[in-house]
């Protein structure tokens, strides 16, 4: 699994490809994600178009960063879900929790 | 039934890192038999979930305890039974992910994937300790 952190002015996007298993995969998005909220950054977008794999840990992993997050007084969204990510989402109810975003843009523009 | 192909079993010792060769023996097995690429993807899931619950809460992670996964090719179906040598569990007392108290726990959703994604699912208990978990995932299903 990698992960590509850019900044769209206040906002970062994490670019994530590759598995999101357990062990290292989830692992990567537990580190990564921290680091970005010990350097204060609150607005943070996943964008998982090139997650090729995820199960069970993967998605409670998504939200585990959700919940640290949201407790740091920050902000996580969702970008361009695979069909399989959508369908694990929908299924367990989470699209419910999540702001889910087809393109970076609407990402964008829906923090400001 | 008409079996086209006999059993594969396979026994692995309690380490993650068997979890991918696991996956891709699945995803040939599920090539073999002509699933579409959606069902293919869920069943690998399913094995993959399996087999990490048998290797993580099952085994404990304990190298010594085996994993066995044996898979049964049939014409109308694919069968997959995975025993761990744990202590065992109750399959209905999982708690339901489902549930507003438990929407933003970060585990707890296996088994209601594999449940969701397979045609049959059973939780036995083995006389001799451990568990199976056994699934069929029906090829008309596809």
């Amino acid at each position: 699994m990698k992960i590509e952190t850019r900044t769209v002015g206040d906002v970062t996007i994490l670019d994530c490809s590759g598995k999101i298993t357990l062990g290292e995969g989830t692992m990567t998005v537990r580190n990564t994600v921290r680091d970005i909220l010990k350097a204060n950054g609150k607005k943070i977008i996943l964008n998982l178009g090139d997650v090729n794999y995820i199960d069970s840990s993967g998605i409670g992993e998504l939200v585990s960063t959700y919940t640290t997050v949201t407790n740091s007084g920050g902000q996580l969204k969702l970008l361009n879900l695979t069909k399989k990510i959508h369908e694990l989402l929908a299924i367990t109810k989470l699209l419910t929790v999540f702001q889910v975003f087809e393109n970076e843009q609407a990402a964008l523009a829906s923090f400001r | 039934m008409k079996t086209i192909a006999n059993e594969i079993d396979v026994i692995i010792s309690s380490a993650l890192d068997n979890l991918d060769l696991i996956q891709t023996l699945t995803d040939c097995i599920t090539n073999f038999m002509s699933f579409d690429e959606d069902s293919a993807h869920w069943i690998g899931m399913s094995v993959r979930e399996t087999v990490t619950n048998a290797i993580q809460h099952g085994n404990k992670l304990d190298l010594s305890k085996k994993v066995d996964i044996c898979f049964e090719v049939m014409e109308d179906r694919l069968s997959i039974s995975v025993r761990d040598q744990g202590s065992g569990f109750n399959a209905d007392e999982i708690p339901n992910p489902l549930d507003a108290d438990n929407l933003l726990k970060p585990s707890g959703r296996g088994i209601f994937y594999i449940r969701t994604f397979m045609d049959e699912v059973e939780f036995r208990p083995l006389s001799q300790g451990g568990m199976e978990v056994h699934m069929v995932k029906r090829v008309s299903s596809n």
